[in-house]
């Protein structure tokens, strides 16, 4: 995203010089309407509603009642244009300014909008300038309704927006699971001063307090002690200094700590309090830590003040202060640490620097109603948290001269929580937090730097007869591995990195360069191949005794599972061998005991009465929906258990999407009555769990589902394979029985669980209060 | 003996009923100790007795005699020792009562410069001790507890004598180098709410750093010449008028030392109007805290004690002022007129009784 022309970064005059990369920043600004803007005393962040068009695989059954001939495919699938909406956030240096609405100008196509919503101290200073040359209408809106807004909007649509900063932990950053209900919550904004605002709801807020002490104080004071102009410099010098040699502790007056008051010997007595007793002169470094420390500690101080007045914990900190200063961050985590004893954490946001446009843009669309919706990151758009500490990344320091992007995709429908979940609040869907982890990261980088090829080569297949598939094709791949190398350097820039976020992202860029489902065509063969053996199957298994029976159903399950070109290991043998059937999948499974072994308890339970309903979140196509999940369901059905089969709602890797699904249903009804029969008596139902991922996080899913998982009263999930329950929800703790199972189809994974590659996991878990009544 | 991290202050009983005989047998050591004690009203360069504010005709420990007020830096504590030493201040074979972070930070000191030996004791429980018996003997003369009143309006803004009989519930806030917050419910149950370390010493520092002055007096003077809204960043400054959404008037400070962020107006500002801006800064800081911390423990009268508030009517009428405007009436800012000198007060009062 490099400026094709060196901008002087010194000076704040308005640069025309530069030139845009036209579609890597303003991205979509032909359809762009709803335009917003928030200007700063230094940053501008620009917001506009766009429509993209894109591409999506579907799926559409034959009509098969007229004619069937041998080596008809059982469905036949398109690719179609389809339009969804995005919002686009920008933000770029205020010397930028023109040039930018210079850009916007000469690439707007749409001419509906006649106005555009501002915010934000310099938006009166600019006024002129954007209507001429926009020739829009500036509609100044009020700045803190807006940042109140763009603070509620990020907190329900961004898992992960919210996050604890430790300076000293392995991760600097600790990720906030996104609580279902976010308010009450307190808003410390420390601008040029502090304002403490308290959000009760989506439009109750009120300004309860605040301080003339903030951000205005540290540099101008900071300015006037240490000739230092900059605000960035002033942190710099701050982050080399020693307060110690400014401040008075309580050890230079006690010569210890004051112990029967609990106040250690290094606490800060008197801020400034050796400047006033001793005559030499002091260091910029020194003095620019003790101000630092001086400004955070008193706005941590009010900041607990006001909490416990009001009675509340959670406690956001923003403004241009903090910004994504680790300095800062720092000192006023330490401070509300050391005020609250631990009892209140300072929560910092990633994208704090964008609520205001976020704010003043949702203002603006309040006719498209953007809060009925539920919005998602785009990890392909959007350029993630950067560090900004110079220690920790020199390179991306200076960086401050170019263009940050966040992209929201309106997600087609609603997303709300499993109702299913022990305790919504506490639920973490992913197993292992790579951010943390940095042995676990560092194979799982490796591992998708290394699959890029086989999916570059998929997605090119795929799309034979597609004009440049190969060039976008080359385009995706640059673009994934460019992620994978930020993730390298910075795993927390997009929350919590996981397996999951590592998936999701390589999706999203798939998606970006019009790949929507580079799985469909072998999804379809392999579905084809299967649904020819499954009439076999039922009936090899009919025949078995009742313990047989269940033994074989379970194996089968486990066997399908091995079908899943999301696992390295098993797409080699499946690319080079194609006849790798299912009798030979068995053969691959561990012998019992298993790595995880609970088959025991599940037949002891199978003795009792049956479920009443059993939710299914299926995975791959082919084999594992068809000979694995079908028939275990089927004897399901036949106990008197209902059946809720959930699947995607997008394509992504192998996975059975919900529309192919429902065709597959209909053609394994067409040949078995069973299912037949269950489908007509609607005891088995197909539901979609609005994801499009490999993976699966029950506090999002589609509502849908939530709506039929209540209604049917649902007493069992099972999740299966190494995404949905091994990647994510292995230790998810559900209020129901639930049933996990999956094959370890990598070796290292496989090891760190403490087996062998194609290891079975086969987790049965009943909740206590459940077990209780039971005995 | 009260040693703080910048002021030592020191109080010194002087029996004036002593009978012929008694003089006869007193050391001489003691004799010429009152004497230096009593004659001058500065000692060395810095020391210094605060004669407005001695009390005359005080009974303690059975005795008749005047109470006086001495306080010096704590830099020149060395030479206070030395002092001891030479007249001897060991031979009086008393008890030196002392509280403050000094007294445990010196204690060695005392012992092996001068031979003496302190009695340590805790600074709340001297301050709280001495605000209640300064408070009990004061009958006459200028009221010791005073308030000001419509501190909102300065044309009508006086000082009144205020009754302090009924103390409790009460918000004590010293302000020395830095600043203790204690809730007191009654004559021995208290609690440190908490403290901020902006305080007298943070004044005085960054106004050291600011100006180039180097005592409290000369920075006091500097800010009560000065304007601080030069400096500061003030509510119509950024909104042209008052904030009404948020119910801020135009004339509060939006951000402290804000518009020195711009090198134009960082040429053209005054000394005094920094250390100006630095004393509204301080103060109003201390009383947003207070405000918080009144709030919380459900208290609404708050005594202002400690030796910022020296000499500094404009930080007394600014907390006045702060207190009355925010909380709407609610709450009252008290001042002592002894205002630093309660702790050293409080340590005295602990001297196991020399008769």
């Amino acid at each position: 995203m490099a400026l094709s022309s060196g901008a002087d970064r010194g000076s704040h005059s308005m640069d025309k010089s530069i030139t845009l990369p036209p579609d890597e920043i303003f991205r979509n600004l032909e359809n762009a309407k709803r335009f917003a803007i928030d200007i700063g005393g230094s940053l501008t962040k620009l917001a506009y509603y766009s429509t993209v068009q894109h591409k999506v695989a579907k799926v559409r059954s034959f009509d098969h009642s007229a004619k069937e001939t041998e080596g008809d495919p059982l469905y036949e699938i398109s690719v179609q244009e389809e339009i969804t909406a995005r919002l686009h956030f920008i933000k770029f240096e205020n010397a930028y300014i023109e040039t930018c609405l210079d850009f916007i100008k000469d690439h707007l196509v749409n001419t509906e909008t006649k106005v555009i919503k501002a915010t934000g101290g310099g938006a009166h200073k600019f006024k002129d300038l954007i209507e001429k040359k926009l020739k829009l209408k500036v509609d100044k809106e009020d700045e803190m309704t807006c940042l109140i807004k763009g603070c509620n909007f990020v907190l329900k649509n961004i898992p992960h927006e919210a996050f604890v900063y430790a300076k000293h932990a392995d991760s600097e950053f600790r990720f906030q699971n996104t609580h279902p209900d976010i308010f009450p919550y307190l808003l410390i904004n420390i601008g040029s001063g502090v304002s403490i605002v308290k959000v009760e709801a989506e439009d109750k807020f009120e300004r309860i307090g605040g301080s003339s002490i903030g951000g205005g104080t540290f540099w101008g004071l900071g300015a006037l002690l240490t000739k230092t102009k900059r605000f960035d410099e002033l942190l710099q010098l701050a982050s080399k200094g020693q307060h110690t040699n400014v401040d008075m502790l309580v050890k230079d007056i006690y010569g210890g700590a004051y112990g029967s008051l609990g106040l250690t010997g290094d606490l800060i007595a008197s801020s400034f309090g050796k400047s006033a007793t001793t005559d030499k002169e002091f260091s910029k470094e020194d003095m620019a830590k003790s101000l630092l420390h001086m400004i955070s500690n008193d706005i941590g101080q009010l900041a607990c003040l006001y909490a416990k007045l009001h009675n509340l914990t959670r406690v956001y900190f923003g403004g241009f202060f903090i910004r994504g200063h680790p300095v800062t961050m720092h000192t006023i985590t330490y401070s509300i640490n050391f005020f609250t004893k631990g009892e209140v954490q300072a929560l910092f946001l990633r994208h704090e620097g964008y609520l205001g446009a976020i704010g003043a843009f949702l203002k603006g669309a309040e006719e498209d109603n953007p809060n009925q919706y539920s919005w998602g990151e785009n990890y392909a758009g959007s350029s993630g948290l950067m560090s900004v500490s110079p220690e920790l990344n020199p390179v991306q320091r200076a960086r401050s001269g170019t263009f940050d992007m966040l992209e929201m995709d309106r997600l087609e429908r609603q997303l709300v929580n499993l109702p299913l979940l022990q305790d919504p609040t506490s639920y973490i869907p992913d197993t292992v937090d790579l951010t943390e982890d940095v042995l676990a990261r560092e194979y799982w980088l490796y591992c998708f730097e290394e699959a890029l090829d086989g999916v570059v080569k998929r997605a090119i297949a795929s799309q034979k007869d597609q004009p440049k598939a190969v060039e976008r094709a080359e385009k995706f791949r640059q673009k994934y591995r460019h992620k994978l190398q930020t993730l390298r350097h910075q795993p927390f820039a997009y929350g919590s990195l996981t397996v999951r976020s590592l998936l999701d992202t390589r999706e999203h860029c798939l998606n970006e360069f019009n790949f929507p489902d580079p799985y469909s065509k072998i999804k379809q063969k392999e579905n084809d191949m299967a649904l020819k053996y499954y009439l076999k199957v039922v009936k090899s298994v009919e025949e078995l005794s009742w313990e047989q029976r269940q033994f074989t159903l379970v194996k089968g399950l486990l066997a399908g599972n091995v079908f899943d070109w999301g696992a390295k290991a098993v797409s080699d043998v499946l690319e080079s061998d194609p006849e790798f059937g299912f009798e030979q999948a068995k053969l691959q499974l561990q012998e019992r005991p298993w790595l995880v072994d609970a088959y025991n308890q599940w037949i002891e339970r199978l003795k009792g009465p049956p479920h009443k309903c059993a939710l299914f979140f299926v995975d791959n196509s082919g084999i594992d929906i068809i000979l694995g999940v079908f028939p275990f369901i089927r004897e399901l059905l036949i106990r008197g258990t209902e059946v809720v089969l959930a699947s995607n709602s997008g394509p992504a890797l192998n996975d059975v999407t919900n529309s192919e699904l429902q065709i597959l249903t209909e053609r394994i009804a067409a040949m078995d009555p069973v299912i037949h029969t269950a489908l007509k008596e609607d005891r088995l139902a197909l539901v979609q769990n609005g994801s499009s991922s490999p993976c699966l996080d029950l506090s999002r899913l589609d509502k849908v589902l939530a709506t039929v998982v209540r209604e049917r009263g649902t007493d069992l999930v099972i999740i299966e394979g190494m995404g949905r329950a091994i990647h994510t929800n292995y230790y998810a703790m559900l209020s129901c029985e639930s049933l996990k199972l999956a094959v370890i189809k990598n070796s290292w994974l496989a090891e760190r669980l403490g087996g062998k590659i194609f290891s079975v996991v086969f987790k049965y878990e009943v909740p206590s209060n459940i077990r209780e009544i039971k005995s | 003996m009260d040693i703080g991290g910048t002021l030592v202050k020191l109080v010194y009983f002087e029996p004036k009923d002593i009978t012929a005989e008694e003089e006869q047998e007193e050391v001489e050591s003691l004799k010429s100790i009152r004497r230096y004690l009593t004659s001058h009203t500065a000692y060395g360069k810095t020391g210094i007795r605060d004669v407005h504010l001695e009390l005359s005709d005080l009974i303690l420990w059975g005795r008749k005699g005047n109470l006086h007020f001495i306080r010096f830096p704590t830099h020149e504590l060395p030479a206070f020792l030395l002092m001891g030493r030479d007249k001897h201040f060991s031979s009086l074979h008393t008890t030196l009562c002392a509280t403050g972070g000094g007294a445990f930070k010196y204690e060695d000191d005392f012992r092996t410069m001068a031979n003496l030996q302190l009695l340590k004791l805790d600074e709340l429980d001297c301050l709280i001790k001495g605000v209640m018996y300064i408070y009990s003997v004061v009958s006459s003369g200028p009221p010791e507890c005073y308030y000001f009143e419509h501190p909102t309006d300065p044309e009508r803004c006086e000082q009144k004598a205020y009754n302090l009989e009924d103390p409790y519930p009460l918000l004590l806030v010293n302000i020395g180098s830095g600043v203790s917050i204690l809730a007191v419910y009654s004559k021995d149950n208290y609690k440190r709410v908490t403290g901020t370390s902006l305080g007298g010493g943070t004044f005085l520092g960054l106004c050291c750093l600011l100006t180039g002055c180097s005592t409290f007096e000369e920075a006091l003077a500097m800010a009560t010449e000065g304007e601080s809204t030069c400096v500061d960043k003030l509510v119509r400054d950024i909104y042209g008028g008052d904030y009404e959404r948020f119910g801020l008037p135009g004339w509060a400070v939006a951000s402290s030392f804000g518009n020195m962020i711009c090198k134009e107006k960082r040429d053209s500002v005054s000394k005094e109007d920094l250390a100006r801006a630095t004393l509204v800064t301080i103060t109003n800081n201390i009383g947003s805290i207070t405000r918080m911390c009144a709030l919380n423990e459900n208290i609404e009268r708050v005594v202002f004690v400690g030796n910022f508030l020296r000499v500094n009517t404009l930080s007394m009428k600014l907390l006045s002022y702060a207190l009355d405007y925010w909380s709407k009436g609610q709450l009252k800012a008290l001042f002592l007129r002894h205002e630093g000198y309660f702790g050293a007060v409080g340590a005295l009062l602990e001297l196991p009784n020399p008769s």
